[in-house]
């Protein structure tokens, strides 16, 4: 009556990985574009600019992110919007990957020495030029560690996609879970196939991490 | 559970006129039950609560075993702790309240969300534990042998409470985060507030009123965590600096 856990079945959770790497990767890509924006925001002298950054990063960091998928899931539908977990999804990760990468990016844009603003000033150069030629490249350094940090954390919450319907791997691991009923096998499949993507990208945020400070430290 | 969520997402569907911005919010279903709400945050608070002491229990022997102990116990710490953070909670849960039933350990919901929350926050914290006992200076050790404290002593007001003090707001942190990760045990039917608002979803058909209250609840149980942890730490670590 139940099917075993075999090649098959294995290949099914495997072609499901295609759809969590594309959700983190259009997640990631909108968040790089909207925590650009968020950080840019957050670190404005205008508190126009500034306060509605803080609020958004506030939100976003102290809500769970199950229900800001849940309230985009259902708030798409309010706006005339149908209802369809990829869309959903991508909107609510973006989202959220655009709040947590403008406040990770902040800390990298203020990690940037005092005197960096100062001497570009000096030299008269505007808002574009300082922050594309002088502050930027330097902030980016700092930001690689902590955002490949983050795209782990984003690459793990893309299983709650899940739960509102989009199929990826979790949702591949559940469905054959219920053929098969070997939770045990299923799930440490699935499971290892996340530390596989995640393990890797852990390590090099962290050899990244250690290579910055002992640059700091010379 | 899967039928839970199949429902969960077909239940709005028929309900919903697309109205565009013409949608008028009915909040009167969400505060009706608004005391089915409050009855799930006092089981995400326990949760938390549960999960920040037997977190702690988890965290402290790793970290010292990752430091301090012989090849193969740190090995054991670090495979523990990689395989905690590399995966996602939710694959957690599964694993234990759907997994360990087969190896002849089973939980009901809440105590499986317990027992996932404990094992994933003890990961995490293990971690910032270890850098906490990383930073105390050896020389502060021996100082504190030189004025004549005891064993445990030295432990206790020398390694810990320094340790402790340094890692403090990214250990709260983690905390709250893990208040907001609980959220998800919803999904393996645990009474949580986020399944409190599950079921009255599914009863009033007011999903995005009932998410967007839920959400305000969230958020205001994180807001007063931090609030609590920012008052203890002071009162806790108020003496000055080293340096």
């Amino acid at each position: 009556m139940f099917r075993t856990f075999g090649f098959e079945e294995f290949w099914f959770i495997l072609l499901a990985l295609r759809w969590t790497i594309a959700l983190t990767a259009i997640a990631f890509a909108g968040g790089m574009v909207g925590g650009l924006v968020v950080a840019l925001a957050r670190t404005s002298a205008l508190p126009m600019l500034r306060y509605p950054a803080v609020a958004l990063i506030r939100v976003f960091q102290g809500t769970p992110l199950l229900m800001q998928l849940f309230l985009v899931f259902f708030g798409l539908n309010l706006f005339g919007f149908k209802i369809d977990p990829w869309f959903a999804a991508a909107a609510a990760f973006t989202l959220h990957a655009s709040a947590f990468l403008g406040e990770i990016w902040r800390g990298c844009i203020e990690a940037v020495p005092r005197g960096q603003f100062e001497a570009s000033w000096a030299l008269g150069l505007g808002y574009k030029d300082r922050n594309v030629s002088v502050i930027l490249p330097q902030a980016a350094r700092i930001a690689v560690a902590p955002t490949v940090g983050f795209l782990v954390q984003l690459l793990k919450g893309t299983s709650l996609a899940s739960i509102i319907g989009f199929i990826e791997i979790t949702r591949a691991g559940q469905v054959v879970n219920n053929m098969t009923f070997q939770p045990m096998v299923v799930f440490s499949v699935v499971a290892a196939m996340y530390f596989a993507l995640c393990w890797p990208l852990s390590l090099f945020a962290k050899r990244m991490e250690r290579q910055f400070s002992k640059a700091l430290a010379r | 559970m899967d039928q839970g969520i199949t429902v969960l997402c077909r239940s709005v569907i028929p309900t919903r006129r697309a109205v565009g911005v013409l949608y008028t919010f009915n909040f009167a279903p969400v505060f009706e039950n608004f005391d089915q709400l409050l009855i799930g945050a006092v089981l995400t608070m326990q949760l938390t609560v549960g999960g920040i002491v037997f977190g702690s229990l988890i965290a402290v022997p790793v970290a010292a075993a990752k430091i301090y102990g012989a090849a193969p116990l740190r090995w054991l710490a670090s495979a523990y702790i990689e395989a905690i953070r590399n995966t996602p909670f939710l694959i957690q849960i599964f694993f234990v309240y759907f997994a360990l039933p087969s190896v002849g350990l089973r939980f009901d919901p809440n105590s499986a969300a317990l027992v996932a929350l404990s094992v994933n926050v003890g990961a995490y914290s293990a971690e910032i534990v270890r850098a906490g006992l990383l930073a105390i200076n050896l020389g502060q050790i021996e100082a504190g042998k030189a004025l004549g404290l005891g064993g445990f002593q030295v432990f206790r007001y020398v390694i810990f409470k320094p340790a402790i003090r340094a890692i403090y707001p990214a250990l709260t942190s983690q905390f709250v985060y893990l208040m907001l990760t609980s959220s998800v045990v919803s999904v393996i039917s645990a009474t949580d507030l986020a399944a409190a608002g599950n079921n009255i979803q599914l009863n009033t058909f007011a999903a995005f009123e009932v998410y967007l209250v839920v959400t305000a609840i969230y958020f205001a149980l994180s807001l007063f965590l931090s609030f609590i942890f920012s008052v203890f730490g002071r009162w806790a670590f108020n003496y000055p600096m080293a340096r």
